[in-house]
């Protein structure tokens, strides 16, 4: 008898230190071991920033000429005045416009600089004087007599970061500084929206975080023209002879390249990087057929059939297939001898004078008449050298418009000075950078927001070390940048804003977060019953037994007892 | 009275002109899209699911006829039915019997061929998470204004697409896939067919916006292939599948159909299952979307009205090099089979590994015998056992 008591104390023992290893070890360790291994991202900050309030800073000097201001209002002249421009654009996205205006008269040199007969000759002497900082602007305040600007011009933009601004006619008579500086407002503040930034190139840059409706239809074409900030872009440049029996033609691509296109490049490297290559195409045709015109014995292409010239020719070019980087597209068409010459009619029939066309987000093409260089008894085939400055003032053209310098038509008796020499004019480049800038951090903070959403809906991706070392940088490059945008750095919030949307990208794109395989609820009992449940009955009914023959055994003391 | 008629024709005309260019630019920039991209993708082998192959293959053919360019198009086919064995006729694949058209031609380019066609790598390809040494081809790499055809062939069931015969894709999976290329805005609008049995599953469950879908079959029904043919000895196509491709013949790069008259495609009586189509997501009214804005590649285009002039001259490259000679270095190509190196090749020294499998059993037996014996003598001589049972 006192064995069955030993053995069933024995099995008690046995049974509860099963229950006890199975809960105590067992468990834990099946937790440790089937948990994904997830690092730690700083979730907090990245809220706050889903919560985009930007500010964007432009420093302003204006500069009071002799002839606007008198003796006794110079003196009263206030220093600066800053002013604030909020702006909501969705529930997440706040705008605030900063400018500060400082208000000043002009030197006796720079008022030697005005007296200059052209206002591109006063301008070129204003850059001698000084070089404003980037992102800042001096509009040049002249009087209404003066003879800088041509009849029905109030203001000139120049090459570089100045203005020059007519005073009108009617605040002549009697008017005090206050009725000047109010007069003087608006008119500067529509200066700073053509040289610095608009409201509608600012929320055009934020597209990607707010859809917004579409606007009129130049607003839609503007947006869908330029290419989309990246790290770097990729420019080719091909020469299409789809006759090489009677045109051989020479081109100097490598010089042309050099001293007209990469000045545009070295300026914008803050930017992008730029990779350039050339390619010559024989026996390329367009893909359409043009039509012969009697009345100008020439043959045209008209507008409507031109969209169906792109796609033949794409499918001959070769790309640089090492990067993943956007590429342009620049093609340059000799039509062969029994097609030329060949011209490019618009909508309303006449011809274009550039004789070029491009679309949008790919590239351009322009037809190069050679007929001109040879007459009809030339022996075949005929060498031809091609006037590279004629072709590159197209595909420069073309290459601002698709880059996004070119901004949209100035507003009335505006005057904008020509592009000089290095394609761009530095305001227009502040301005590709602040548009850059806030594009480069509205798409890194969608990015980590939307990454860190579905790191957060998703508990079984496994997040590593390095995502969220990506996360933290790109996190930190975003605070700086917005703030470095705040204080009117604008190389620096471009640089912080450039590494941070670099970051984002590559923990965005991390090949190890593919959330592969979805287990729908019924399949994981599947899976665990069968592991679990032969082990867990025994220990569950040996528990219960125990428990029913304590209560039993509680039960007879009691009877003993009574 | 006269100048009057002149002056009405004049402003007419004036007007007419007028309402002509704004309706040419209204519809150019209806669609907000500036590239276009296809993804095709065909999920089963063997050498009995040859209509599969011959169905992407033939969206394929379409999409570059109407434009599309091969660097904008993933093809991905399971299996390679042309050069099988089985095929009576290598090097081809045909979708209408008696042989009358070769979907497979001489510029078909697979991207992703055979095994590499997985559940993985078709959502790697999608979400854009593809390890940095992918080449540029087997990227998809659109932007916010790029339109995507998705067209996915093979067998499927009520929520999932099988994948080489051994694994499947669901709808949940698929859904938060565009969700996730919705939220990197990878995409304007996105055209998704889906060709297999019980195709409507597999649109159930997307949420994300600018969706619309195809499918060849309701939930519950099977979508059944078209002929068969007799030389070659499989089904040749699906029904839904050749009667979009008798639909798509009629399209050219100008046309304007738009996606109304693709919905009608395949009645019940030619089909015998139900196609079906979803277009909640969907922004823009169907009957204002164009069939080419997803099969074909219509380029907007603007012309140039700004130039440049550019007046400096070019300066000339200077010439290398600063010393009279120019260095000439030997180069030689590395050897490409080392044929000296095989034939006299020295026994490689391998690692000692203990002895298995068939050696071990060997050795085994032997000391079993050996043991036994020794056992047996020890009983035969007398020895005593180890112990008594008392």
């Amino acid at each position: 008898m006192a064995t069955t008591e030993v053995e069933r104390r024995r099995g008690q023992l046995a049974a509860l230190s099963i229950a006890a290893v199975v809960i105590l070890i067992g468990v834990p360790l099946w937790w440790r071991t089937t948990e994904t291994y997830r690092a730690w991202l700083p979730v907090s900050q990245i809220q706050e920033l889903a919560n985009l309030q930007l500010q964007l800073s432009a420093d302003v000097e204006v500069v009071f000429a002799r002839g606007t201001v008198t003796p006794e209002q110079q003196k009263k002249v206030p220093l600066t005045l800053t002013q604030d421009d909020e702006h909501v654009v969705d529930e997440d996205t706040a705008l605030r416009y900063r400018y500060e205006t400082r208000y000043r008269t002009a030197t006796i040199m720079e008022e030697d600089a005005l007296n200059q007969p052209t206002a591109a000759e006063a301008d070129l002497s204003l850059h001698t004087l000084s070089e404003s900082p980037c992102g800042s602007l001096v509009v040049y305040v002249i009087p209404e007599s003066s003879s800088l600007l041509p009849e029905d011009v109030d203001v000139y933009v120049g090459q570089r970061r100045t203005a020059l601004l007519r005073i009108g006619a009617q605040t002549r008579v009697g008017r005090t500084l206050e009725q000047l500086l109010s007069h003087l407002e608006p008119r500067v503040k529509q200066v700073l929206q053509v040289m610095s930034f608009s409201h509608t190139d600012i929320t055009a840059a934020l597209s990607d975080r707010v859809r917004l409706s579409p606007g009129n239809k130049e607003s839609i074409a503007d947006s869908m023209r330029a290419f989309k900030s990246s790290p770097g872009y990729e420019i080719t440049f091909s020469l299409l002879n789809p006759d090489p029996k009677s045109h051989r033609l020479h081109w100097d691509i490598e010089g042309a390249v050099q001293t007209y296109i990469q000045p545009l490049l070295r300026k914008l490297a803050p930017l992008a990087n730029f990779s350039i290559d050339s390619q010559t195409l024989y026996y390329a045709m367009l893909g359409v057929n043009p039509r012969f015109d009697s009345s100008r014995s020439a043959y045209t292409l008209n507008s409507d059939s031109l969209a169906h010239v792109i796609n033949p020719v794409e499918a001959r070019l070769g790309s640089n297939a090492a990067s993943s980087n956007p590429v342009l597209n620049f093609l340059l068409y000799v039509p062969d001898a029994h097609h030329s010459p060949l011209h490019i009619n618009d909508h309303k029939k006449q011809e274009v004078p550039s004789n070029a066309f491009h679309s949008p987000r790919w590239g351009g093409i322009m037809v190069y008449n050679v007929n001109d260089f040879y007459g009809p008894e030339a022996a075949f085939p005929v060498d031809i050298n091609i006037d590279m400055a004629k072709v590159m003032g197209v595909f420069l053209a073309q290459l601002r418009l698709l880059l996004g310098v070119q901004s949209s038509a100035p507003p009335p008796r505006f005057l904008v000075a020509p592009c000089s020499s290095a394609g761009i004019a530095d305001w227009e480049l502040d301005r590709l950078m602040w548009s850059r800038s806030v594009e480069n951090i509205a798409t890194a903070t969608t990015t980590i927001t939307s990454l860190a959403q579905l790191l957060d809906q998703i508990g079984n991706i496994v997040i590593n070390d390095n995502i969220a070392q990506q996360v933290s940088s790109a996190v930190t490059s975003l605070q700086l940048a917005v703030a470095e945008l705040e204080s009117g750095n604008l190389r620096f919030a471009l640089q912080y804003s450039k590494e941070a949307i670099l970051a984002s990208e590559r923990a965005f794109f991390d090949p190890s977060l593919l959330h592969l395989l979805y287990f729908p609820d019924d399949q994981k009992f599947a899976i665990y019953i069968p592991l679990f449940l032969p082990m867990c009955v025994p220990i569950l009914l040996s528990l219960l037994k125990i428990v029913s023959d304590a209560r039993q055994r509680r039960r007879e003391k009691h009877a003993k007892a009574d | 009275m006269k100048i009057l008629t002149l002056w009405s024709l004049f402003s007419t005309y004036l007007l007419a002109s007028s309402l002509n260019i704004e309706n040419h630019a209204a519809q150019f920039f209806s669609s907000g899209h500036t590239n276009n991209w296809a993804v095709l993708v065909c999920t089963s082998r063997f050498w009995f699911n040859y209509r599969h192959v011959a169905n992407t293959l033939s969206v394929y053919r379409s999409v570059k006829r109407l434009g599309i360019p091969d660097s904008h198009i993933v093809l991905m086919l399971a299996d390679d039915m042309a050069c099988n064995h089985r095929n009576p006729k290598p090097a081809t694949v045909f979708s209408h019997k008696n042989m009358e058209l070769n979907v497979y031609g001489d510029d078909v380019e697979v991207d992703y061929r055979g095994y590499e066609v997985t559940v993985e790598n078709f959502l790697r390809v999608l979400t854009g998470r593809l390890p940095p040494s992918t080449p540029r081809s087997k990227r998809l790499l659109s932007d916010d204004r790029s339109n995507i055809l998705i067209y996915l062939t093979g067998h499927g069931g009520n929520g999932f697409l099988k994948f080489q015969d051994s694994e499947e894709i669901s709808n949940v999976e698929l859904a938060d896939a565009f969700e996730q290329m919705w939220q990197k805005r990878r995409y304007n609008e996105l055209l998704f067919i889906i060709d297999t049995c019980q195709g409507a599953s597999m649109y159930e469950r997307f949420y994300s916006p600018n969706l619309m879908a195809l499918a060849s079959s309701q939930v519950g029904e099977d979508s059944l292939s078209h002929q068969p043919d007799l030389a070659i000895g499989v089904h040749l196509m699906d029904r839904y599948t050749f009667y979009l491709l008798e639909f798509l013949e009629d399209i050219h790069p100008a046309s304007k159909t738009n996606m109304n008259d693709l919905f009608k495609v395949c009645p019940k009586s030619q089909c015998v299952s139900t196609p079906g189509h979803r277009t909640d997501l969907f922004l823009r009214d169907p009957g204002s979307v164009l069939i080419t804005d997803f099969f074909g590649s219509v380029r907007k285009v603007e012309i140039t009205m700004e130039t440049i002039n550019l007046t400096d001259p070019i300066e000339q490259v200077e010439q290398s090099p600063v010393n009279g000679e120019l260095q000439k270095e030997r180069n030689s190509y590395v050897d490409q089979l080392p044929v000296s190196e095989i034939i006299h090749q020295k026994p490689k020294q391998r690692d000692w590994h203990p002895p298995d499998g068939f050696i071990l059993g060997l050795w085994t037996l032997i000391l079993l015998v050996f043991f036994k014996t020794l056992a047996f003598q020890e009983t035969a001589v007398g020895s005593k056992p180890p112990y008594r049972v008392q």
